[in-house]
This record gives structure tokens, C-alpha cells and sequence, in this order.
């Protein structure tokens, strides 16, 4: 096992790592999507975040990893645990699970379990990458390369928080509820729309320009790739202190408070933006909620929503084909506008 | 041992370097792209590679259109059968481990292709999530990109941006081949000798603001710089990275990526599209042919390395870069080429997939027996124990679940080479039109599979605003201040649609011209004015089309339909459109219908 950059030694490109930041505290966000030039750490920054999440509680021995403090989400054989007495449980990571692009979909959704039917002769489920990504996240790097029936097998999973698998006269449901992240570089080509709107939030990431910045992305990098072990050891501390953070943002959420006064602003910005629908207003209000509480702060105050405006909404603007400044201009102007610069 | 020679360094020279520290440390420099024909010059290079690495190491040639089965792995049916438990059968990728994976036809190389060996490079391993059976296995590989492209096909940026070394073999005659400087052991040598090669922070540096100065982006450049000098300095027995390991690192990894030819002296650098550079790493270069070796100690070490990539840059960057923005549009259209369509109906067979056979999807009938063949015990058990009388036991069970059907793909895009005449004459708001059509026809080409081009003229030439895209960032980008004015040079642009319109063809996409003007061409195809002769030179460049059969559409843009268009547009077998009240969407609904007429 190769080891993994620590999450707190990427430099720079703090939008993207506040937007995962925001994942990581509150997944109901949905999705975060990472567009950006080639080389510029989209894909170890996804990695690293895996080895920051704090442990989870589940119940012991299910496959799904279902959460014992969530009732009706429950799988059916923890149902029929939970009729017979208390579940047991266990803390596990949270998973952050690869959808290579070349994976098969029997891979994605599950199927038939190959080795017990052929040595048993039983019919049995294998989960597949949908059931692992259950309560974490689902990585696809390259998402704008992945093929149409993959991306449709995803959003209706992505849609209904469960997978259906028909097979050989087995039917099956299990709750699949995760936070997909995509990665990419959007010269390859645009990305699905449906797709696209399933992402709470957008990063554009950029190859630093500062040369003392690249400098010492290369240092760091360099000292990573020649001596791994001691790198991640330097970085523990500074990881661990992070860790600590999440978990007290998680903890703290609910308590954030969310004024009267910050969701006027919430709705004037997408106003004066002319956003499509209510999910970017949304989106923005729960990615500032999750960065007031990383804050330590108790409610939602101005500066928290200027900080996700941008990745809440920048994907959500309608084309405007006589408007030649990109989204994110756009935002940037507006919320200057509405905020004072 | 001979390191760079007293003189100019050759190409082959470096070409031979290049395939040492390539195969002293295979997966930090990660590839080598090599452009060159298909001849002695490359054999030789490959022959000289196949002597660097140790015998040990497995060399596996692969085709661009290998399948993701091949590459990636899956279930190895017969193996499965045999013991009665799945054998995953491993892909290309992982039976490579350790050793070099040659891709042929690299410039043909889809975007899909370059993700997974991508993917591979990045992480050193292939996790392989397919046909019921997973598995994450190492794969520790170099790769050797052999590059057949013209012009400016290139292989995937993707892959491009991962390997170090990008050598061009084309200049190089077959009598050079013959300098040798390593052996097997020299190489065995500096691989156990590399972990423990020191680089200086300066030297980290160095490289880096080297790198800005020659106007590289990406960030990979250095670092991959870093591998290369650490590798070279193995090489040459040494414990800490020296100059001349340096020099030759920029040499290799730098040069080739170099966008800015760096400027003598103090004076102020013109970068256009390099706005990013650090002003504060200017240099004094002294002559351009300073030799690496001899360099005084004095210098400042970002100059040294400067140096060395700028004596390696091809004289004709320099050219090139001064239509600096032609240069970049090609750089970011590499990759696009060659990008595989999927489709229901028609096309080449790429893979198969899950499915029921309806009208455009066809059973692939070998698939779908391999797909049942795993589960036959156990639906024989199964209908053994029903005892259903009317079922009576078949040699083969094949359930729905089975069918596999076969996923097509084709190079058959559409690409609308947008024409638009920006003079004076047809008014600015006009070229705001054509900008929205544009945009128009892109937000909906995920579903048409479009891509667009856009070529705008006015004065005295026609520009390529736009090489042919699908991306909305990029359009987006190029369309930013277009400006407008001027006299109408239509026969040039003609000329320069139509030439571009062959290139894309040659790509096996079919190309459609659609010109928007109002045919009152005033600038003939010397850059004269006068209304006589740039009419009649803009018939001739119209025959020319016709003459290439490529499909085309005369949009006239004048407010009163003029009969000067009707006439082009007749020359040119193109249709034609009067638009007085052109909008986005007429316009994209007219390069619609005859779009459809090419494809049938």
C-alpha cells in the first residue's frame, strides 16, 4: 500500500480544500466537483481527505456499514437484527471508494457473488462500489470521461439514496447515500448537465502562479515521494489537529444558528445571480452553516457565505452568450455588490 | 562513459541520454513521448532502451486501440471454469509491472485510453473493479508513447504532461545512431545508487523559476526535472545532483515544454499569454550557444538551466512563437484528437455491456455465452430441483441477465467551422450573433456530439479564433474580445476554412463550413484592396471547396439579401441562407439541417 499525501501539507488552493472540508462536515452538501488544469493536486487532495475523516459508527458485520443511529435508513438485515434485540456496533472508517473509470457496472451496483455460486452452488449478493461508498464518498477522477449507462446507473442511485439490484431472480435493496466527488480537467470535454447539477459544489483549481508557492509544492512534493513515512510523520500533528476540527464542526452544526438576515443575503445573491432553481440557495446556505461551524462560530455571518459563493453557485449560472466574463467573475462581482467589496 | 559532448549536444545525443535515465528510474520520469517516424532512427532508439534495461524487465507493445479488457483485466473464463472459483486475469497494465509498456500510435490515443495509463503512472497501480471480480494490483511502469503524429496531432495532453522526456527523432539521420555512452551496468549501477542522490534546496529551486522563465505551467515540469537530474547524477556515480546533471534535466524535461523563448538582457519580456511569469527572475544570458560544460560557477543557477533549455528549443519555436496565438490554440486542442464517440448504431465495436438487444443495439453472442457460462451449475442445480416437468434440462442456460450487447463507437463528429466576417461593413452586433450561435451549438453538443471552430476575418487576414472544440471554458476564452472592423478579405477566409476543414476530415470527422457574411468581399486574397478582385478571387477560393466536397452553408447577414452571397454560395455547392434578423438559435437549428444532409 502506497502511502497518502496528509491533507494539511497541500499548499494552497484553499477553495478546494474548504469545499471538501465542507463535504466532510456536512455530506448532505451533495457532491463536490473539481475542474482545473493538469497537475495541480485535484486528485491528491481527494485521496488525502480520506485519511482525515474521523471514524464512524456502524453496525457490526453489515455489509452496507449501516448508521445504528438512523433507523429508517437501515439495510433489511439490520432490520431484522434490530427486531431481535440491540445491534451491535463497531467504529469504522469512512470510506472513500475509487469508481475507476474502466470499472463494469455488475462492479458498480453489485451482483451475483461469482464464488459462492460456482463453489456453492448459492445464489448470494456481492455488493458493489455503490454499497461500499454507503455513508462516504465515491471518487470518480476523469468524471467527464465516464460512459453514459455508468453516469445513469450513478444519478439514480445519487437520486433515491438506495441501489436496486434485480439479478437471476434476486431482488435486493440497500440504502446507498454518498458524496460523490468528481475530478477533471475540463478541456476534455463539458460534463453531463444532470450530472453536473448533482454537484452541491464546484472548484475550479488552478496551476499556483506565485513562484514561491510552486516552489515549495515541488519541495514538499519532492520530500513526500523520496522518504513518505517520515513525511506523513511530520504531518500527524498538523493532520490530527485538523481531524479534531472536523469533528467539532460535525458536533456543532446543528447548533449554528442561521438568521433571518443571512437567508435575505442567501436569496438576494441568487437573485441579483439569477440561479436556476431553489438547490443553489440551499446549497449555499448549508456550505455556509458548515463553514461558520469550522470556524467555531455560532451563527452565519457574511463572510462565511463570500467564502462558498463561488463554489455554490458557479455552476448553476445560466450561459449568457453576450457576457464574455466567466462565472466565477460574475459571482465575484455580485457578491461585491451585495456585500460591499 | 561519455557525458555531453564538448560541442552542441546532438539530438541523438540527447535521445540516447534520455533512454539511460529513462531506464535508471522508469517510474519517477514516467515516459518518454517519441516523436518520430517509423524507421531505422527509432528502432535503433528502442534497441538502444531494450540493452539499457535490465533483462529482468518485461517490455510489452501495445496498440493505441487496445480494449479496456486487455488493458485493465477481467475474468479469466476458462481459468474460472477449470477451478470453480473466479481467476481474475490481470490487464496489460499490471503484467507489465516493473517494466515499459511501448504505446504505438500514441497521437491516436483516446482520451479513455490516456486515463487509464494516466491513472496508472499517477498511482502505481491499476484498481480493477470489473466482470464481477476486484482486485488492486501494482503497476509500477514506464511508458514509451511512440508518436507518428504530423503537424500538430499529438498525443493526449494527459499523458503528454505525465512523461518526462519528450524527444523529436525527426531530424535525426540514421548514420547518427551510433553513439553509444551506456551499458546494461552503468544503468543496474545508478538504479541502486539513486536513493541516495542528494538534491540541493537551491538546485529545487532553481528548476522551479526555470520552468516559469520558459512560460511551463504545469507544475509536474519541475518535479519531473528533479527526477531526471537526481537520475542522471546516479548515473554519472555521483552523490549530489551537479550542474551539468541540471543542465541536462532542462535539456530533456524543460525544453520541449518551453512556450517562451526566453529573452536576452534586461529588456522587458513579451509574454502575451504568460501573464503569471515572476518578473524577478530575470536573466543575463550571454551567447546562445554557451556551452553547459564550461559554465562559470558564478552564474546564478536558474540561468544555467535557462541556458541549457533555451539552446535545446528548436529553432522554430521561435517562429512559431511569435503567432504565439496559434501556437497556444494548438497545444490545447492536442489531446481532443482522436476522441471516440459512442454510438447505438454504427461505428467499430468497443467493448460490450450489459443489455437487452433492441433495434440498434446487436447480441453480441460470444459475450453473452462467456456471461452464462460461470452461473450454468448453478441453474442446472436449480432446475434439476424444481422438478418442472416442462422444463426439461438444455446444455446451456442463458437468462436475460446474460445479454451483452456490443458498444459501438465512431469517429463521426460534426465539426461547424464557423466563418464569420467581422469588418466593418457587417456591423459589430453581428459578430455578437455569431459568438451566441456558437455557445448555442456547444451547451447542446453533448448530446449532438458537435464540436465547433471559429475563424473570424477582417483588414487583411483570417484569424483562428477558435480550433475546433467542444469545451464551453475554452470557447468561452477565445471569444473574450473579438474585435471587429476593417475591410472583408473573404477569399482568404475561404481559403482558411477550407483548409481547416480538410485537416478535420483527415481526422475522420466530417467538417461543415458555414460562412457568415454579406458577400461584399473588398480585400482580395494579396491583402489588396478593391471590390473587383476580391469578388473574383473569393469565387475561385469557393470553387475550391466545392471542389472538396465539403458540405457548406452561406449565411448572408446583410440586412437586404444581396445577390453577391447568392452567388458564392452557388459556387461554393453550398446552401444558402438569408438571415436577415440572424439569431443564435435559427442559426444553429440551419447548421442542424445541414449537418444532417453530410452524415447521410
Amino acid at each position: 500500500m502506497t502511502s497518502i499525501y496528509p491533507f494539511s501539507a497541500i499548499v494552497g488552493q484553499d477553495e478546494m480544500k474548504l469545499a471538501l472540508l465542507v463535504a466532510a462536515i456536512d455530506p448532505s452538501i451533495g457532491g463536490v466537483l473539481i475542474l482545473g488544469d493538469r497537475g495541480s493536486g485535484k486528485s491528491t487532495a481527494v485521496r488525502a481527505l480520506a485519511s482525515l475523516l474521523p471514524k464512524i459508527a456502524a453496525v457490526a458485520q453489515c455489509r452496507f456499514g449501516c448508521d445504528p443511529d438512523d433507523e429508517p435508513a437501515l439495510c433489511d438485515e439490520c432490520r431484522d437484527k434490530l427486531s431481535k434485540g440491540p445491534l451491535k456496533i463497531r467504529q469504522i472508517d469512512v470510506p472513500v471508494v475509487d469508481l475507476p473509470l474502466g470499472a463494469t457496472e455488475d462492479r458498480v451496483v453489485g451482483a451475483l457473488d461469482l464464488e459462492r455460486a460456482l463453489s456453492q452452488g448459492v445464489k448470494a449478493f456481492e455488493p458493489g462500489l455503490l454499497a461500499r461508498a454507503h455513508r462516504g464518498f465515491l471518487y470518480i477522477d476523469e468524471v467527464n470521461l465516464l460512459e453514459d449507462y455508468l453516469v445513469d446507473l450513478l444519478l439514480d442511485s445519487a437520486a433515491s439514496g438506495e441501489n436496486v439490484v434485480e439479478r437471476e431472480g434476486l431482488s435486493l435493496r440497500h440504502p446507498s447515500r454518498f458524496v460523490l466527488i468528481g475530478t477533471g480537467n475540463p478541456e476534455e470535454g463539458e460534463l453531463r448537465p444532470q450530472l453536473l447539477d448533482r454537484f452541491g459544489l464546484s472548484v475550479e483549481v488552478r496551476t499556483p502562479k506565485d513562484l514561491s508557492e510552486r516552489i515549495e509544492v515541488v519541495r514538499r512534493r519532492d520530500a513526500f515521494e523520496r522518504d513518505s513515512a517520515a513525511f506523513v510523520g511530520n504531518w500527524r500533528k498538523e493532520n490530527t489537529r485538523l481531524r479534531r476540527r472536523i469533528m467539532a464542526a460535525r458536533d456543532a452544526l446543528d447548533n449554528i444558528e442561521l438568521s433571518d438576515e443571512a437567508l435575505k443575503r442567501t436569496a438576494q445573491l441568487c437573485i441579483s445571480l439569477g440561479t436556476d432553481g431553489l438547490r443553489g440557495e440551499l446549497t449555499l446556505m448549508r456550505a455556509a452553516r458548515a463553514v461558520a461551524s469550522l470556524d467555531g462560530e455560532k451563527k452565519v455571518a457574511d463572510k462565511h457565505l463570500r467564502r462558498v459563493a463561488a463554489p455554490a453557485l458557479r455552476h448553476r449560472l445560466r450561459r449568457n452568450p453576450l457576457d464574455d466574463a466567466g462565472s466565477t467573475t460574475r459571482i465575484e462581482r455580485a457578491v461585491a455588490d451585495l456585500f460591499g467589496p | 562513459m561519455t557525458t555531453l559532448s564538448d560541442q552542441h549536444p546532438s539530438i541523438w545525443t540527447n535521445a540516447v541520454h534520455a533512454a539511460a535515465l529513462f531506464a535508471v528510474d522508469m517510474s519517477g520520469i514516467a515516459g518518454i513521448n517519441l516523436r518520430a517516424r517509423s524507421g531505422p532512427v527509432r528502432d535503433a532508439w528502442l534497441e538502444l532502451l531494450r540493452e539499457f534495461l535490465p533483462a529482468s524487465c518485461p517490455i510489452c507493445r501495445v496498440s493505441h486501440h487496445l480494449s479496456d479488457e486487455r488493458l485493465l483485466g477481467g475474468l479469466d473464463l476458462a481459468a474460472t471454469l477449470r477451478s470453480g472459483r473466479p481467476v481474475a486475469e490481470r490487464g496489460l497494465l499490471v503484467q507489465t509491472n516493473g517494466g515499459t509498456l511501448i504505446l504505438t500510435g500514441a497521437e491516436r490515443a483516446s482520451a479513455v485510453l490516456a486515463a487509464h495509463i494516466g491513472a496508472a503512472l499517477d498511482a502505481h497501480e491499476v484498481n480493477m473493479q470489473r466482470d464481477g471480480v476486484c482486485e488492486l494490483s501494482s503497476a509500477r511502469i514506464g511508458l514509451v508513447m511512440l508518436d507518428e503524429g504530423i503537424e500538430d496531432e499529438n498525443p493526449p495532453q494527459a499523458l503528454l504532461d505525465r512523461v518526462g522526456f519528450h524527444l523529436d527523432l525527426d531530424q535525426v539521420h540514421w548514420r547518427e545512431t551510433v553513439v553509444v555512452g551506456f551499458n546494461r551496468e552503468s544503468v543496474i549501477e545508478a538504479r541502486r545508487r539513486l536513493d541516495q542522490v542528494d538534491i540541493h534546496d537551491d538546485v529545487l529551486c532553481a528548476l522551479c523559476e526555470a520552468a516559469v522563465t520558459l512560460g511551463i505551467d504545469s507544475i509536474r515540469a519541475p518535479l519531473l526535472a528533479i527526477r531526471a537530474a537526481r537520475a542522471a547524477a546516479a548515473l554519472a556515480g555521483q552523490r549530489t545532483v551537479r550542474r551539468e546533471d541540471v543542465a541536462l534535466a532542462a535539456t530533456l524535461v524543460l525544453a520541449p515544454r518551453g512556450t517562451v523563448i526566453p529573452q536576452s538582457g534586461a529588456s522587458p519580456e513579451t509574454k502575451p499569454h504568460t501573464s503569471e511569469t515572476d518578473d524577478s527572475c530575470s536573466f543575463h544570458a550571454d551567447e546562445p550557444e554557451a556551452e553547459v560544460q564550461s559554465i562559470d560557477d558564478d552564474r546564478p543557477l536558474s540561468e544555467v538551466i535557462v541556458e541549457a533549455a533555451r539552446a535545446a528549443m528548436p529553432p522554430t519555436l521561435l517562429a512559431q512563437l511569435q503567432h504565439s496565438d496559434a501556437l497556444m490554440m494548438r497545444t490545447n486542442a492536442a489531446g481532443r484528437v482522436g476522441a471516440l464517440i459512442s454510438s447505438a448504431r454504427r461505428g467499430r465495436p468497443a467493448g460490450v455491456r450489459r443489455g437487452e438487444p433492441r433495434a440498434h443495439a446487436r447480441l453480441n453472442v460470444v459475450e453473452t455465452l462467456r456471461a452464462a457460462a460461470p452461473w450454468q451449475p448453478l441453474r442446472q442445480h436449480e432446475i434439476a430441483q424444481s422438478q418442472a416437468p416442462a422444463l426439461k434440462l438444455r446444455r446451456i442456460e442463458v437468462r436475460r441477465d446474460d445479454f451483452r450487447v456490443t458498444r459501438l463507437e465512431h469517429r463521426g463528429e460534426t465539426t461547424s467551422i464557423f466563418a464569420v466576417d467581422a469588418s466593418g461593413s457587417s456591423a459589430l452586433y453581428r459578430l455578437a450573433e455569431a459568438k451566441g450561435a456558437v455557445e448555442q451549438l456547444l451547451s447542446d453538443c453533448y448530446i449532438r456530439r458537435d464540436r465547433v471552430a471559429l475563424i473570424a476575418f477582417r483588414g487583411q487576414k483570417a484569424e483562428l479564433v477558435l480550433s475546433p472544440t467542444r469545451s464551453l471554458a475554452r470557447a468561452k476564452r477565445s471569444l473574450a474580445g473579438l474585435p471587429g472592423g476593417g475591410g472583408t478579405p473573404l477569399a482568404t477566409a475561404i481559403d482558411a476554412a477550407a483548409t481547416l476543414a480538410v485537416a478535420v476530415r483527415r481526422r475522420g470527422q466530417s467538417p461543415v463550413i458555414v460562412l457568415l457574411t454579406d458577400g461584399r468581399a473588398n480585400v482580395a486574397r494579396d491583402g489588396t484592396p478593391g471590390r473587383e478582385k476580391a469578388a473574383l478571387d473569393a469565387l475561385v477560393a469557393a470553387r475550391v471547396v466545392r471542389s472538396t466536397n465539403i458540405a457548406a452553408l452561406v449565411v448572408d447577414i446583410s440586412p437586404q439579401p444581396h445577390v453577391s452571397a447568392q452567388r458564392l454560395a452557388a459556387e461554393m455547392g453550398a446552401r444558402y441562407l438569408p438571415l436577415p434578423q440572424a439569431d443564435a438559435k435559427n442559426l444553429s437549428l440551419a447548421v442542424q439541417a445541414v449537418r444532417r444532409t453530410e452524415c447521410l
